[in-house]
């Protein structure tokens, strides 16, 4: 059995020989010969002695009762839709030839087949790499699903199998909804596609715009990959080579490194689940909790026959979606593995163990959407988990702090007997930071305090920022110093005081409001003046390129001769 | 189609792919003498506004056995190709498609911000795109 189910050809137990190898003793049990054939007849369910946990039993049950209700039906030859999916998986079996636990369903669409087709498939399949020579059998409906989604290969002869993978297929399109396709790893979750939209959010509020390229250089360089590689990413999900991202450009470069961070090859092209019209078509919406749910309705039909059908498509189908290491089988760990991706591809510490635990029941219906549920609170987690991630946008409030915390470098430098609290280097920060508001505000100092109270929080986060904005104001002193003297005085007197104004914080949010936009605008003119002396640097600096060159190309000549 | 070379603005090279059966030596010489004549055409343009023309130097010089064609881009990227002589069929417009297609996939690696400028071109896609060339010519 283990031979003809494949497993000691590929050398472990996939999904697919799993299956095979269940019906083959089911057909053995039951007296029947052990051939591929006799996986096509109804069997009763393998009797196991040993003790087994429901959920291979449930996979042997519902693999056989649908592999063989299936086919009978659907034995009709459509030449069109085969060659279809013949084209699909072909691409596909280019692009992830070493995926070799899904590589054995593609092959096994050989299932209910004479054996001189299957010789015949698997002489086509001879390209890839995937060459198992003997037939494969007892097809669950996973298998099949992923095989029909994927296309299947090698064309002429295997019409049957064609009809019956789009039978497969068309039944699987009715009870998956459509983003838990389990056919390739290059496909996107409903949980992967909400992770990385929430991530492209937060480098990019806007959903409909682009990223550009330093930024999502930045980012993808936190995945640790190698450079090369990261630009073959680039390169394949950046179909308009126009430098930057949109969302579906993005969600298919983020799936592509979680992809190559599991282990998977680059693929040879785009996958095309992972063309951007594709993403955008699957994915219109970020309602992702909607079509959950709505999934979930869908695979919860009445008899629970096609109930345990579809928790085994769907365990299956985190299996094959969480890339796994040939040796997973257990569905339980599917989640975890998908959760440990991401959060390994990723830079986070999101705690990653309360989800587990609820994901080792996987099986049920319930703690499936429990986990899903779960998902999205590991997911809110990330998300607040972001600010402390730099990203490249800088928030309003702390570039006013760092360009204020200019100012306020420079003050203890210059009048330094006229600002008696902020010499102190351990509270420089604090003070700065409480100092901050009041500084340009030039307002009631009640207001003033009370937005130190609000700011501090924000503040709190990029340390760095003031620090290496320390550095800048360095080369322009005298522009920073005018303002910041200015303010001295009445920021030395609100400063003294921050505490008793927190009180009437509650009562002050509307002046606080007041002083954080005239802050703004403070912050404004500051910067406006840095990037005006900046420009005329860069004009002085180009200048004087400009020259050189020119001396460079009248001696070249010379030289050159 | 004998060889396709990408030289940097500083000549250097930052691509070179020739058919297997050239002698690869020589191919590096004849691109790296040809550079000369490069710069001879680029300086004698003066600081006349590039425009598509000017971009295609044209034929640089024939060799008993070989054709040199030049192309510069604004930023000074020297592309240049070498071709047998004995393939009379190529026209001068074939010439410059191709050198068109060269300076588009050139681009789109400059898009990578993953590439530094000044580095190998190490992308797939460029890869592709010249060995389809290399294909079609010869």
């Amino acid at each position: 059995i283990t031979e003809l189910c494949g497993a000691k050809r590929v050398g472990y137990f996939g999904p697919t020989q799993f299956y095979v190898a269940l019906k083959l003793i089911a057909a053995a049990q039951s007296g029947l010969p052990v051939r591929i054939e006799s996986i096509k007849c109804e069997l009763p369910l393998p009797r196991f002695m040993m003790s087994k946990n429901d959920s291979e039993v449930r996979f042997g049950n519902s693999a056989e009762l649908h592999g063989s209700k299936v086919p009978i039906p659907y034995l009709t030859t459509e030449k069109n839709s085969f060659k279809r999916m013949d084209d699909e998986e072909k691409q596909q079996e280019t692009q992830s030839p070493t995926k070799s636990p899904l590589a054995s369903p593609p092959s096994s669409p050989p299932h209910y087949q004479r054996v001189p087709l299957n010789h015949g498939y698997s002489k086509l399949r001879s390209g890839t790499e995937q060459m198992h020579p003997a037939p494969y059998e007892g097809r669950q409906p996973l298998v099949q699903s992923e095989v029909s989604s994927s296309g299947g290969p090698g064309a002429k002869p295997l019409r049957h199998q064609a009809s019956l993978i789009r039978s497969f297929s068309v039944e699987r399109e009715l009870q998956d909804n459509n983003s838990s396709y389990p056919d390739e790893p290059w496909r996107i979750t409903e949980e992967q596609r909400e992770y990385y939209v929430n991530q492209f959010r937060s480098l990019q509020p806007d959903p409909s715009s682009f990223i550009s390229g330093s930024v999502a250089k930045n980012f993808f360089t936190k995945s640790k990959l190698s450079i090369p590689e990261l630009s073959y990413i680039w390169e394949l999900s950046d179909a308009d080579c126009d430098g930057a991202l949109t969302l579906p450009e993005f969600c298919a470069a983020f799936h592509l490194i979680v992809a190559r961070k599991n282990g998977y090859p680059l693929p040879e092209g785009l996958p095309p689940t992972l063309q951007p019209e594709y993403l955008q078509a699957a994915f219109p919406k970020p309602k992702w909790e909607c079509a959950l749910f709505d999934s979930y309705s869908e695979s919860v039909p009445t008899n629970q026959q096609a109930r345990e059908l579809n928790r085994t498509e769907k365990t299956s189908v985190k299996d094959m979606t969480d890339f796994p290491v040939p040796t997973q089988d257990v569905t339980g760990d599917d989640k975890q593995v998908l959760k440990s991706t991401l959060n390994e591809v990723l830079p986070k510490d999101v705690p990653e163990d309360p989800v587990i635990p609820k994901d080792s029941n996987s099986l049920k219906a319930r703690p499936r959407s429990r986990s899903y549920s779960s998902t999205s609170i590991e997911e809110a987690m990330k998300r607040g988990e972001d600010p402390p991630t730099p990203p490249p946008r800088p928030q309003k409030t702390h570039s006013r702090a760092s360009s204020l915390d200019l100012n306020k470098v420079f003050q203890p430098s210059v009048p330094a007997p006229a600002l008696p609290p902020r010499p102190c280097p351990s509270q420089s920060e604090q003070v700065s930071e409480a100092e901050l508001p009041p500084q340009l505000n030039r307002a009631p100092s009640q207001a003033a305090e009370s937005s130190p109270a609000k700011k501090d929080i924000p503040y709190s986060q990029p340390p760095s920022k003031p620090i290496r904005r320390k550095l800048r104001p360095e080369s322009q002193p005298t522009e920073s110093q005018e303002p910041s003297t200015a303010v001295g005085g009445p920021a030395s007197g609100t400063s003294v005081k921050p505490h008793p104004t927190v009180q009437k914080q509650s009562s002050k949010q509307k002046k606080a409001i007041q002083t954080a936009i005239r802050k703004n605008k403070e912050a404004n003119a500051v910067l406006a003046r840095l990037n005006s002396e900046l420009q005329q640097q860069l004009k002085e600096v180009h200048q004087e390129r400009i020259a050189l060159e020119n001396q460079l190309e009248q001696l070249r000549p010379v030289t050159v001769l | 189609m004998a060889q396709i070379a990408v030289i940097a603005k500083e000549n250097y090279p930052l691509y070179i792919r020739s058919t297997p059966m050239e002698n690869e030596l020589k191919f590096h010489y004849m691109v790296h003498t040809s550079l000369d004549v490069v710069d001879e055409k680029i300086s004698a343009m003066g600081k006349a506004l590039v425009d598509q023309r000017e971009l295609y130097l044209g034929l640089l010089y024939p060799t008993e056995d070989y054709k040199v064609y030049g192309y510069v881009t604004n930023s000074k990227v020297k592309f240049v190709m070498v071709v047998d002589s004995s393939n009379t069929a190529l026209r001068d417009n074939e010439i410059r498609s191709m050198f068109r297609k060269l300076h588009n996939s050139y681009t789109d690696v400059m898009c990578n911000p993953f590439y530094n400028p000044g580095d190998r071109i190490q992308s797939r896609a460029f890869d592709n795109m010249v060995t389809s060339m290399m294909i079609q010519v010869c």
